[in-house]
């Protein structure tokens, strides 16, 4: 029988290790100039040094070393004077040198902490997350597995390699063990990875998508016995791909080891693939076996020591936290904790301040976003930022209500157009002939005609049954084919009819 | 005119007398004639050297300025990449590659109008002291054709001693510019590490792997390391400062006052007697030249050989890790991946690399990793160390280059170790990463055949080398009345 997840934090305290790594956005790459373009025709964006042929050799990118530094400032690391990188060596097709050039013993950045913030039963409460290191690394090409049903290796009849992606510059941001959350784990994972992605937005060193895999999440989940020392065995939940999926593997592995270890069987130590459409997670790689990855330091490389003036340098450029910059946006617009919540959760909270900045009224902005925009995005199970609808259109729109142009439910049409991709709100009112009737007379006809054609609910309105109304003004908005404002047609109706 | 060394040659080119176009195809013909016993090289590209020498040719006609050595041949080892050239290291697992790409030293003879004829053989993956690992036989010393001509850069320096070409690049990771020179009666230098681009050299040791400029004088040297030499943002690293000035101190010569530090440590036992007494009666030519020789302690030397067999290996077995038949090279075998490139790895790979490569594996393995490369970096420390203590008391020190005089093809090949140990005087200032020079010092008296005398300076003091070691080869040339590579047999139309 399945378990609850209550039953399991009752009984069982899990605990967290995430592995977060971020594509930088770098304009070349990682140890040669080739571009870092995303979705560029296979094999364009690659050189000598990137398809590792014999005799080529790695320069470090010095803009991928500051956006390090940056990071690691952000996330109150102490930064290493004098860092390496090594080679770590394992045979894979899609890694062209068979050894990845990365950061071993002697990471840039060592020892910070984030804070993040959960909505619990006692309100919102911080977790201290510790950040073990922060360090760099090339990535790897991709393999497209073709013939098989399930895109994997297993079962393909062969594989095609693009190695653009090869040596793109990778930063992999590792928490310390973390304890402590209790049932919120999933939640804390979650929004780990929300603030994470916040601050790497705010310093700008990464786009950060994670749907194109830009940020990426290894999930680590283990359980132990509440009031237990030795920590449990733990899986690893690779490349998680959005912040739901981050907290819905998490509660899934929690509840899958408590079955387990309620059996009696024991957690195998392994990497896991997650599943989107049935939240669960299937079983990758065995890591019973510790791989042994034959690290050495880099000889092609000399060691990284950024100066302490580099690094004041870099510290002196750091945006405000998002946490201070989310406390600011909250004062100014005068917005309850629970909407500021709700617009972080849809991740909208960007796009209404760049909504507000064009000009837009604040709960007007954050009520489109929230309302229409993330309801379509919903529906199409994208995130809003990747709808064709901008801040600029919202602003527009918000705009053209504000001055009588657009009522609300013809503003709702616009906005379905752009998502459409029917074009900007003015091409779309254009091209719809969306106006709003404000004509008297014009309107006074349609009241006529629909008091004539339902008399007895007229008469029900004469007797002071005011929720009557409304099938008049249906008849009456249907009429106008939408184009009258809702408001204007009631206050005329039920003046006509004696009641205004 | 190919008897001649590549300074005169230049002169010649220069003065109108010769075109590069009728000294390139001289050569050519020389190589048409005589590579046949020798087998220095492995791929001629004669309408390449030729497109190169006209375009010389009209350079200087159309009186454009040239660089010194414009015009003048050079064979390539085949570790170093030239764009659409077959480059294959001497192994089966490159057969058939044509890099897409210049190496650094590539772009700048090309520069400096060197006409490049083609490519030389060398051990596999330039991992030997004999020229005899290569996957395409061997190469033939041109004093004794059953001898071997040194390695891994056999090709190249068997090339000059058969004047083949006048010029040749070398590359030298524990020796295998400084030994073949000392075997083939030639000069090689391995320039301070990172003086050189290693751009574009298909690496076997990373960290020790040097290019440098072999050739018949120490002068034809100096100017084929200016060319080549200097700091190369391709490679991290390289030394981001001007190239020492070798040519003025091989013009220079002047040991006066020099004080020159024999290493006690690297003679005596395992050096042949006639090979030491070379050495010797070079040492007193230096001192009636008014250097003062001190003799200097580096106690660790003991252990440099058996650092340079871990930490070389290791290396070698990540650099090596890329022939996996996925983008390039050969491939055999069908199935997965997996299988495919364990497959091509078992063909491709000859018996001296996977031996490196799993004694490398092994040296890297956790658990190994401390006892093995973590003890060899801490000796490549130490071993620096020495130098530069008895660089405190002498300006250069110096050597045999070699303990023995070239030995016959097949003497050493199934006795790794004995082979290894070849290179016990040259190994030091690789796991240093100074320079050394090796110059003929004389024919040994047991078996007539040439020895080295080789020259150690601190990094990127290479200049001192070129002053020594032209101050010896002019005090020899006196001594003996001509080059002694007129002494060789001749080679060639029986």
């Amino acid at each position: 029988m399945a378990l609850s997840y209550s039953d399991v934090i009752s009984k069982y305290e899990p605990v967290l290790g995430l592995e977060v790594h971020v594509e930088l956005g770098t304009e070349s790459k990682m140890f040669c100039g080739c571009n870092t373009v995303f979705g560029a025709a296979p094999n364009t964006q690659t050189c000598p040094v990137c398809l590792g042929l014999p005799g080529a050799l790695p320069v470090v990118n010095g803009k991928a070393i500051d956006y390090t530094i940056a990071i690691g400032l952000a996330l109150n690391c102490s930064i290493a004077p004098y860092s390496r990188f090594a080679r770590k060596n394992y045979f894979y097709p899609d890694m062209p040198k068979n050894f990845q050039t990365s950061q071993y013993d002697e990471p840039i950045c060592v020892n910070g902490y984030l804070d993040v913030t959960v909505d619990t039963e006692d309100g919102p409460k911080e977790f201290r997350i510790e950040i073990e290191r922060v360090h760099m690394e090339e990535d790897t090409g991709k393999s497209l597995h073709m013939g098989g049903s399930t895109g994997r290796i297993h079962g393909a009849d062969y594989s095609l390699l693009d190695y653009n992606r090869a040596g793109i510059p990778l930063v992999e941001i590792v928490t310390k063990v973390v304890t402590g959350t209790g049932k919120y784990a999933p939640e804390v994972a979650r929004a780990y990875v929300s603030e994470l992605r916040d601050i790497l937005r705010g310093l700008g060193v990464s786009d950060v998508k994670m749907e194109q895999g830009s940020l990426r999440c290894d999930a680590n989940v283990s359980l132990r016995l509440i009031g237990a020392e030795k920590l449990g065995t733990r899986s690893e939940t690779k490349n998680v791909n959005s912040l739901r999926s981050v907290e819905r593997a998490v509660r899934g592995e929690m509840i899958r080891h408590a079955e387990l270890l309620d059996k009696g069987e024991r957690v195998t130590q392994e990497t896991r693939h997650f599943h989107e459409d049935t939240g669960l997670t299937t079983p990758g790689r065995s890591k019973e076996q510790a791989e042994d990855y034959r690290y050495f330091p880099e000889p092609d490389l000399v060691p990284v020591a950024p100066s302490s003036e580099l690094v004041e340098k870099i510290r002196a450029t750091l945006p405000e936290k998002p946490s201070v910059r989310r406390k600011k946006l909250q004062e100014a617009w005068q917005v309850p904790e629970k909407e500021m919540a709700a617009m972080i959760n849809a991740d909208v909270l960007d796009l209404v301040e760049d909504t507000v900045k064009l000009g837009a009224d604040p709960t007007r902005a954050r009520g489109w976003w929230l309302g229409e925009i993330a309801r379509i995005a919903n529906e199409k199970a994208v995130a809003a930022s990747e709808l064709s609808i901008n801040p600029q259109d919202v602003a527009e729109i918000v705009a053209l209500v504000a001055q009588g142009e657009l009522t609300d439910k013809l503003a709702r049409q616009v906005v379905e157009g752009v998502i459409n991709g029917e074009g900007r709100p003015t091409e779309i009112i254009e091209k719809r002939g969306i106006k709003v009737v404000s004509d008297d007379s014009a309107l006074m006809a349609a009241i006529e005609k629909a008091i004539a054609a339902q008399p007895d609910v007229a008469e029900k309105v004469r007797g002071g049954h005011i929720p009557a109304a409304g099938a008049l003004i249906g008849a009456i908005m249907k009429e106008t084919k939408g184009q009258a404002d809702a408001a204007k047609v009631r206050e005329l109706l039920l003046k006509h009819l004696g009641q205004g | 005119m190919i008897k001649k060394s590549a300074s005169e040659m230049a002169s010649a080119l220069s003065a109108g007398e010769i075109t590069s176009v009728e000294l390139t195809q001289a050569h050519l013909d020389q190589i048409a004639n005589v590579d046949g016993d020798v087998h220095a090289f492995l791929h001629v590209d004669v309408d390449g050297a030729i497109a190169q020498a006209r375009a010389v040719d009209e350079k200087r006609k159309s009186g454009e300025k040239v660089a010194p050595l414009a015009g003048v041949p050079l064979a390539l080892k085949d570790v170093l990449v030239q764009k659409g050239i077959p480059t294959t290291c001497g192994s089966k697992m490159l057969e058939g590659w044509r890099p897409p790409y210049d190496s650094t030293v590539v772009t700048r003879l090309k520069e400096n109008g060197i006409v490049i004829l083609g490519k030389t053989n060398m051990d596999e993956f330039a991992m030997g002291s004999s020229t005899e690992n290569s996957a395409y036989g061997p190469t033939h010393n041109p004093w004794d054709l059953s001898r071997i001509p040194g390695g891994s850069g056999g090709g190249s320096s068997a090339a000059l001693a058969a004047f083949e070409a006048p010029l040749a690049i070398g590359t030298d990771t524990g020796g295998s510019i400084r030994q073949p020179a000392a075997v083939t009666g030639t000069v090689g230098v391995k320039p301070t590490y990172g003086g050189v681009s290693r751009y574009g050299l298909v690496a076997f040791s990373s960290s020790l792997d040097q290019a440098g400029p072999c050739a018949r004088t120490v002068l034809d040297a100096a100017y084929l390391h200016e060319a080549i030499g200097g700091y190369d943002r391709m490679d991290s690293t390289s030394i981001n400062e001007p190239v020492p000035a070798v040519v003025a101190a091989a013009k220079d010569g002047n040991v006066k006052g020099m004080k020159i530090g024999v290493i006690k440590e690297l003679q005596g036992d395992g050096y042949q007697p006639g090979v030491l007494k070379l050495f010797n009666q070079s040492l007193e030519i230096l001192a009636s030249l008014g250097a003062e020789i001190v003799e200097v302690s580096c106690k660790y030397f003991d252990y440099a050989l058996a650092a340079y067999y871990l930490i070389a290996p290791s290396e070698c077995s990540s650099n090596l890790a890329r022939f996996d038949a996925m983008r390039y090279g050969i491939r055999v075998g069908e199935g997965s991946a997996e299988e495919v490139m364990n497959a091509t790895r078992q063909v491709g790979f000859g018996r001296e690399v996977k031996r490196r490569i799993i004694l490398g594996t092994y040296a890297l393995s956790s658990g190994y990793y401390d006892a093995y490369y973590g003890s060899a970096q801490k000796v490549r420390t130490l071993i620096s160390r020495d130098f530069e203590n008895a660089f405190t008391k002498a300006d250069v020190l110096v050597s045999p280059t070699a303990p023995t005089t070239a030995f016959k093809i097949g003497e050493k090949a199934n006795d790794p170790i004995a082979m290894y140990l070849n290179d016990i005087a040259t190994i030091p200032t690789n796991l240093a990463g100074i320079g050394g020079m090796s110059v003929p010092s004389g024919l040994a008296e047991e078996d007539g055949l040439p020895a080295g005398f080789q020259i150690m300076a601190p990094a990127m003091k290479d200049d001192r080398m070129y002053k020594v070691g032209s101050a010896l080869e002019a005090a020899l040339l006196t001594k003996w009345g001509r080059p002694i590579l007129e002494s060789a047999p001749a080679l060639g139309a029986k």
